[in-house]
């Protein structure tokens, strides 16, 4: 299944990696932003599936971050990221997608 | 109250060659809806990695990392400037916070490192990345539940951020425990690392896995000489804080 996920987080290594492993799933894409202005202005140049929320922010930023892109666009999934690019990836993106 | 059962041979499974796991939870590309997590318990793997093999660097962030070797030795490295050998018999524990990156390895040549690989979800985000490592005392866990975890970083055994409390023990034959829910609104879960117990009529055997919630007290009889189990007592819903 194809996917545009876009990935905020403030550690620049850790977002590194996750784009990497995002990347190398077929079907799947990364964008990764470091601040919420650059996911705002990536969020509206294409459409996304799904906005991980990654290291750095706050659970309140997370929250104003999907106030505001689910404004955008009502069916993106904006969701937390535990676990730095782990095994975990993978599985809350397979378990996005197949909801 | 409700009992969820996760059977042994029920759970996840990849083998990478070097790398053998069972996983009682949805992780990687083993995704299973029914199984995705027990209230803030997350990962539960049952990992075997070959002598001379292991994990590269890689980072985790906002996730309580617990590691349990079973048998044999991890070398563990990280960029915190820790660099340390864990063995059976101790507990590590990475609070990963605000991000780190680590490497595990199995410490021997040629023989296997098996261990239990456990992650809960924080009740605080973006903390300091910690590390830490105890050793089990061996006097403790012998017909007892020997306490590895809890909130309280004065508490016995070592701490982690969540109101969570895990107790292990090895019992004989026919001994009966008694266990009490540390919180309201966390569940137990119960993982039989070794034999088999019998629990409200069930027997659990080896690597058997039980969630019970909505419960206050629990009472468990060992049903093999040797049995050993661990008791992870955990919130139902995460409150961050």
């Amino acid at each position: 299944m194809e996917a545009n996920i876009l990935v905020v987080g403030r550690d620049r290594a850790i977002l590194e990696v996750i784009h990497r492993l995002i990347d190398g799933h077929e079907g799947w894409h990364a964008t990764t932003t470091e601040t919420e202005e650059a996911a705002l202005k990536a969020f509206k140049e294409k459409k996304y599936t799904i906005v991980f929320v990654s290291a750095g922010f706050s659970a309140q930023e997370e929250e104003a971050m999907r106030q505001k892109l689910t404004q955008l666009d009502p069916d993106v999934v904006v969701t937390r990221h535990y676990g730095g690019g782990s095994g975990l990836l993978e599985n809350e993106i397979l378990g996005i997608l197949k909801q | 109250m409700t009992t969820i059962l996760h059977k042994a041979d029920t759970r996840g499974h990849a083998d990478h060659g070097w790398l053998n796991s069972f996983f009682s939870f949805s992780f990687a590309g083993y995704y299973n809806p029914q199984r995705v997590q027990f209230g803030v318990l997350r990962v539960l793997n049952d990992d075997r990695v070959e002598g001379g093999k292991g994990f590269g660097s890689h980072p985790h962030d906002n996730m309580e990392i617990i590691s349990i070797p079973l048998e044999g030795s991890l070398a563990h490295e990280d960029n915190m400037g820790h660099k340390e050998i864990v063995s059976a018999g101790e507990v590590q524990v990475m609070s990963t916070g605000k991000g780190v990156f680590h490497s595990e390895y199995n410490n021997s040549p040629n023989q296997p490192v098996k261990f239990l690989q456990i992650w809960v979800f924080p009740n605080r985000l973006n903390v300091p990345p910690r590390y830490d490592q105890v050793r089990l005392d061996p006097s403790k866990g012998h017909n007892a539940l020997q306490q590895l975890i809890s909130p309280q970083p004065s508490g016995e055994g070592t701490w982690i951020y969540q109101d969570a409390w895990f107790h292990m023990g090895t019992f004989d034959a026919g001994r009966k425990i008694g266990y009490d829910s540390k919180k309201p609104g966390n569940g137990v879960y119960l993982f039989v690392i070794d034999g088999a117990f019998l629990y409200d009529g069930q027997r659990l055997e080896t690597r058997d896995g039980l969630g019970v919630t909505d419960v206050r007290h629990l009472d468990l009889e060992a049903a093999e000489q040797g049995s050993r189990v661990l008791i992870m007592d955990v919130p139902m819903q995460n409150n961050i804080q």
